[in-house]
């Protein structure tokens, strides 16, 4: 079996994004960009189930500029076996994210495809369910657990009202959460051994992928500002004070 | 422990600065069949470095021939010096001094810069391997140094290895090239393990502390640098600002302070925020953002303080070397040009060897421009005004005089409490960001796995309490620009606690500690600040 995992370029998450002055996007000038840290739990995953004997080989896929090409090379120093990188001008849009996916599982026809739940840029979390529709495969999203049971796949799921067991077939898409596993520290004398794996680069026209946007983007904006606490001397203060802003 | 993978290479490089990087891409472009490696601590190359940074260009017109027409990210011709001398409220104008003009020189980002020459270096086909850190030296059998040890990943706080333990790797090589800039931690360990400093005075420090901003429209003039003296620090204290005007609304603003300061109660973080509200800066500042900040060690002994550079196996290039020229504040150009002095000597011999390499920097015009400039920062021990008639004599006659004045170390420089008041310092109330330390640090990013061993070690925790409260009221949670020190006081008594994820590797505490307990050693790989721009 074949698994496909997929990877984002995001601004790390360390990092503390700030809003452009005209609102037109935010500024990465300078700024760390990383594997989308879902996208990171999604390959380690995959790894870990390669290395139980239940996959032959691992595939990393990211669609966008050049640049992701060294977050293609960090998911094969971590172990994946090939990159492809479907090449765009610029981001894609979860829709065409998902329609670029389905071309590359048409040609390699994996038997799983795990997705991070969502990147940590625009907090979508629609590529992966929109993929399993497209696909017209099951889904399992924000797993946290995964068994396989023969062509069968148990997945446990972290929801609202807390957790939830499913069982899908095979082929399917499963995307992750935080608590699945912790990624592995890349080794090295691995890096150098990456620098030798293949990374196909697939323009992103030859896969016949629409690019319509279907979604504009009108302004970005910073979170209001906090307001600054102040101290008060006793719990009466207190009542009054909420009681000023209406909140009592 | 399973015996530790091996890497071997020509020549191993720790530090993917100015000197590592250029010393690197001479080397393949001398000898392109050398194999040569880079390990750096940043998660990225350039995230871990602070500076001005008004650069003199010699050495990359050296270098990268034409690299003008491709220049890095933010470079600013520089167009116009100033000097201010500082009052609470006024300022007059000084003579720019000639080691401070600027004419031909560009403001840059160092980090960015640094960021920009790194895939130069990799096109040469150099491994540069950013988010490792050369956490110990590897000794061949006859005690030279052999390579480096990188540092294990997943280990606890106990120091038990976790799920993803991950053991470091050596890497072999004829010479190891210690390029970790000012106060390595390796480079500590080698000074004294060979007794480099031995024939040298001890060591000087200064902090910087770096603010980017990005303020209102039309407020900066691209291209204009600024230094000041005086306010807020009193004439006791060497040190002063730089306000270098960049593009596209920037502003590189930090504050430089000399480690020898007296007064225990001393905060140069504090200083720095003080300088900020000063009439001429706060107009400037007002209804801006901070874009990014950081701070680090300056490395201020020049001439006196210039250790051996070379030992067995191993040498030492840039601020690990301690070259920086301080009256002109710029060790660039001096990193650079060690860079490619080393890769020269590297080159050289069929086998690359250390031996000899001391000798052809002290030929150089590196060494021979510390020489000169070499009374000019003790001068100042003795406060602000003698110390400018000293370096006006030093200048003009071009540090020919047949004297040289001794430094002392910066930790004993410290009064205790006892015997001291602090003079009024005239400060004033703030209200510009960042509120505090903490607020600050926000804007380095700086980021440690708080399940790893702590990498600040105190070597003897009692004197904390016992000790340093009498004596010194424990300076270190002064010092510190990250507030990493903080003395707490609960039912078990009063402690230090070690907020170590804070910390910005600038290695102040390290070297100011009056009693010399704290060593700061390399965390996980990939830990510590992720600078944009500084
Ligand atoms: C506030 C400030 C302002 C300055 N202004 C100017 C200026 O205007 N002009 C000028 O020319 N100079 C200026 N300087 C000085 C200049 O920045 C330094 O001289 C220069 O950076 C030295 O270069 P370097 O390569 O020797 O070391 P660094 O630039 O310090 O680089 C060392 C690198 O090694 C890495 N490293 C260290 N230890 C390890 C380890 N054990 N393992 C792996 N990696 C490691 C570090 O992360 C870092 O990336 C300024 C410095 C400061 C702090
Ligand atoms: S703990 Fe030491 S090295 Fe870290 S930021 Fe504070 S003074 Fe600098």
């Amino acid at each position: 079996m074949k698994i496909l995992v997929g990877i984002k370029r995001v601004v790390d998450y360390n990092v503390r994004v700030r809003v452009l002055p005209d609102g037109s996007g935010v500024d990465i000038d300078g700024v760390k960009m990383s594997i989308n840290p879902f996208d990171e739990i999604a390959l380690e995953e995959a790894l870990r189930i390669k290395e139980a004997g239940k996959a032959a080989e691992v595939i990393v896929i990211s669609c966008g500029t050049d640049e992701c090409q060294q977050q293609l090379r960090t998911a094969l120093a971590m172990g994946a076996d090939r990159a492809i990188q479907v090449k765009t001008g610029s981001a894609l849009q979860p829709l065409s994210t998902a329609q670029a996916l389905l071309r590359v599982i048409e040609r390699e026809q994996p038997g799983l495809v795990i997705l991070g739940k969502q990147a940590i840029d625009d907090d979508n979390s629609q590529t992966g369910q929109m993929l399993a529709a497209l696909w017209n495969r099951p889904q399992a999203t924000f797993a946290s657990k995964l068994v396989f049971e023969g062509e069968k796949l148990t997945v446990t799921r972290e929801v609202d009202a807390g957790l939830e067991t499913i069982e899908v077939d095979l082929p399917a898409v499963v995307t992750v959460d935080l608590r699945l596993n912790e990624p592995r520290f890349v080794k090295l004398p691995d890096i150098m051994k990456a620098k030798r794996k293949p990374l196909d680069v697939i323009p992103l026209e030859e896969l016949g992928a629409s690019l319509a946007s279907n979604l504009d983007i009108t302004r970005y904006a910073a979170p209001p500002l906090r307001q600054k606490g102040i101290r008060v001397e006793n719990a009466a203060q207190l009542v009054q004070e909420l009681k000023n802003r209406g909140l009592l | 422990m399973s015996e530790r993978e091996i890497m071997q290479y020509d020549v191993i490089i720790v530090g993917a600065g100015p000197a590592g990087l250029t010393c690197a891409i001479r080397l393949k472009q001398i000898k392109p069949e050398l194999n040569v490696a880079i390990i750096e601590k940043a998660a990225e190359v350039g995230a871990h470095i602070v500076s001005g940074a008004v650069i003199e260009p010699a050495p990359l017109d050296e270098l990268l021939p034409g690299w003008r027409e491709n220049p890095p990210p933010i470079c600013v011709p520089v167009a116009k010096d100033e000097l201010w001398y500082l009052t609470p409220t006024g300022r007059y104008r000084l003579p720019t001094p000639p080691q401070q003009n600027n004419h031909g020189n560009f403001i840059v980002s160092l980090g960015a810069m640094c960021a920009w020459l790194a895939p130069k270096a990799e096109a040469l086909g150099v491994d540069i391997f950013p988010g490792y850190a050369a956490s110990a030296l590897h000794h061949t059998g006859d005690g030279a140094v052999g390579g480096v040890v990188i540092g294990d990943m997943g280990i606890d706080r106990a120091g038990v290895p976790k799920d993803t333990f991950t053991q470091g790797i050596e890497i072999h090589a004829p010479v190891t090239v210690i390029a970790e800039g000012c106060r390595g931690h390796l480079s500590k360990q080698l000074i004294n393990q060979f007794k480099l400093d031995q024939h040298s005075d001890p060591q000087n420090y200064g902090i910087g502390l770096k603010e980017l901003w990005r303020v209102k429209a039309g407020k900066s003039v691209p291209g204009l640098a600024q230094h000041t003296l005086g306010w807020p620090l009193d004439s006791s204290i060497y040190g002063g600002s730089f306000i270098y005007h960049l593009d596209k609304d920037r502003i590189a603003l930090g504050f430089v302070v000399g480690l020898d300061y007296k007064d225990p109660e001393f905060s140069p973080f504090e200083a720095f925020q003080q300088m900020k509200h000063h009439p001429m800066i706060r107009n400037l500042l007002e209804g801006g953002e901070i874009l990014s900040t950081g701070a680090r060690a300056i490395v201020e002994g020049g001439y006196q303080a210039l250790p051996v550079t070379e030992m067995p196996g191993a040498i030492l290039i840039g601020d690990a070397a301690g070259l920086l020229n301080v009256p002109k504040i710029k060790g660039t150009h001096q990193a650079m040009r060690s860079g490619m002095l080393a890769a020269e000597h590297l080159a050289a011999t069929a086998v690359a060897s250390s031996a000899g390499f001391d000798a052809r920097l002290r030929n150089s015009p590196v060494v021979k421009e510390l020489h000169k400039v070499r009374n000019i920062r003790p001068a100042f021990y003795r406060g602000l005004w003698r110390g400018f008639v000293a370096a006006a004599i030093e200048t003009v006659t071009a540090g020919k005089l047949p004297r040289t004045l001794k430094l002392h170390a910066d930790y004993s420089a410290l009064k205790k409490l006892a015997g001291y008041s602090p003079p009024d310092r005239h400060w004033v109330e703030r209200n510009l960001p960042p509120r505090d330390r903490l607020a600050s640090v926000y804007y380095a990013a700086t980021e440690h796995d708080e399940e790893q061993p702590i990498h600040l070690q105190i070597l003897q925790p009692d004197i904390c309490i016992t000790r340093c409260s009498e004596e010194y009221d424990h300076p270190c949670t002064r010092f510190c620009p990250a507030g990493v020190y903080e003395m707490v006081e609960d039912s078990n008594g009063k402690r230090l606690q070690i907020n170590s994820a804070n910390c910005v590797h600038c290695k102040t505490c390290d070297i100011k500690d009056p009693y010399q307990i704290i060593n700061w050693v390399t965390p996980e790989g990939g830990s510590g600040p992720n600078y944009q721009n500084l």
